[in-house]
């Protein structure tokens, strides 16, 4: 099951040139950016690992594209994702993410029941092993 | 077809706009021949080896790491502000922004801090020119576990892989750099441009003086004019002598003597001439002047 989390998930994978047209776009506006991978791409999980520093001050998009490329190695079965931090006062949230990587075989999420108190059913998303 | 050659050559020529930062850089610069000319050969190999390539004749990607070396003050940084100019408008590099950096934005604290260190400010000079400035600090012999030596790894490496994403410019002085390049063949043999820096000579600083009171708009009384001839000569002679850098410090003394002489005499009104104008008694108020009487005296 695909994951459709962040920005462009719905479309087909992003080229490395697209990744690269996007972070280049983050960089004109000033945002600071930042990779980060998981191996729970939960929905409620919305603190990912970082991978390395955010980088601040980066003028080209080689950078990052450096980034991303050292991350997919190290992870090449984890999704990764770029963000984009605006810290403009008063915006100070992250204005950009999206997906740069997934793993071979996406394995979605299963539906949990939980039996609470008079018998009633709590539902929830759970990972499918 | 060769008509059409050389009108390609003249429609780059003018579209790289390149004849204009070429002008500036006549202009601003005072001196500097041999920069000048061979900064204007690379400019012209760039723009033949770009046609070549439109005319899919084999052009090996060009390296453009250079080393600049030079006495202080020999306008090693503006150079390289122009070069990242130069090569952004060529389109080899592609955001034409100078990241100057010396040995302690490279060099860690402790193990392990270096290369992230590094890697970071390379990120950052990406799609620019990294003016590394006194790069010969980068390598210290005397020390064995000295984290220099990571960064020039770090460094070799980052210009090899990223050849279209980074130049370097590694700047010194000549007999520093020079050992600094003998003992590390790695790091000469990467640089394809070796640009030395001649000293200024008196004529060149009193002309790159004139044009610094231009910008700063200010002018010199003709006594104040013969007393800057006169300094800059007495300077050139003294320890601690940094080119251009003295003449601009030199001005800005005066300029502070000249504000503490107009305010002796607030009472009387100011004329706008005399807001801009520099008196000799300015300059020669200079410890320039009074070190070299006591050192006739004794």
């Amino acid at each position: 099951m695909r994951l459709t989390q962040g920005a462009f998930s719905f479309l087909p994978d992003l080229t490395d040139a697209q990744i690269a047209a996007q972070i280049e776009y983050c960089l004109q506006q000033g945002w600071a950016t930042s990779v980060e991978y998981t191996d729970d791409p939960h929905p409620r999980n919305t603190y990912w690992e970082m991978f390395g520093m955010p980088m601040f001050d980066l003028k080209d998009a080689a950078g990052v594209m450096e980034e991303v490329n050292a991350c997919r190695q190290t992870f090449p079965n984890h999704y990764v994702k770029v963000n984009a931090f605006d810290a403009t006062r008063g915006v100070e949230s992250m204005r950009l993410s999206f997906i740069v990587n997934r793993p071979a075989e996406e394995r979605g999420f299963g539906l949990v029941r939980e039996e609470g108190a008079g018998r009633n059913i709590h539902y929830t998303l759970g990972r499918r092993a | 077809m060769n008509a059409a050659t050389e009108l390609s050559l003249e429609t780059a020529f003018a579209e790289s706009q390149i004849g204009q930062v070429l002008d500036k850089l006549d202009a601003e610069l005072v001196g500097l021949e041999p920069v000048k000319s061979r900064i204007r050969d690379i400019c012209a190999f760039l723009l033949v080896d770009k046609l070549r390539s439109q005319l899919q004749l084999t052009t090996g990607a060009p390296s453009l790491h250079m080393s600049f070396t030079g006495n202080p003050g020999t306008g090693k940084t503006t150079v390289a502000l122009r070069m990242a100019e130069i090569l952004h408008r060529l389109g080899y590099v592609r955001k034409g922004h100078l990241v100057a950096v010396t040995r302690d934005d490279l060099v860690g604290q402790y193990i392990g801090h270096t290369a992230p260190k590094t890697r970071e400010v390379l990120k950052r000079a990406m799609g620019g020119v990294l003016f590394i400035d006194e790069a010969y600090y980068l390598y210290r012999p005397e020390n064995e576990r000295d984290y220099g030596q990571e960064v020039i790894e770090i460094l070799l490496q980052q210009m090899e892989n990223h050849r279209d994403d980074l130049v370097v410019v590694l700047a010194g002085y000549k007999d520093r750099m020079e050992q600094f390049f003998r003992s590390n063949p790695g790091m000469s043999s990467r640089i394809a441009h070796h640009i030395d820096f001649p000293n200024y000579t008196s004529g060149e600083l009193l002309a790159i003086g004139h044009l610094m009171l231009k910008q700063m708009q200010y002018t010199l009384s003709r006594e104040a004019e013969a007393a800057l001839r006169e300094y800059v000569e007495l300077r050139r002679t003294q320890p601690n002598f940094s080119n251009a850098r003295s003449i601009r410090n030199a001005l800005d003394r005066a300029r502070l003597r000249q504000a503490t002489r107009l305010l002796a005499q607030r009472a009387k009104s100011l004329s706008a001439r005399e807001l801009m104008t520099l008196e000799a008694q300015d300059i020669r108020a200079s410890r320039v002047f009074t070190q070299v009487a006591r050192g006739r005296a004794s």
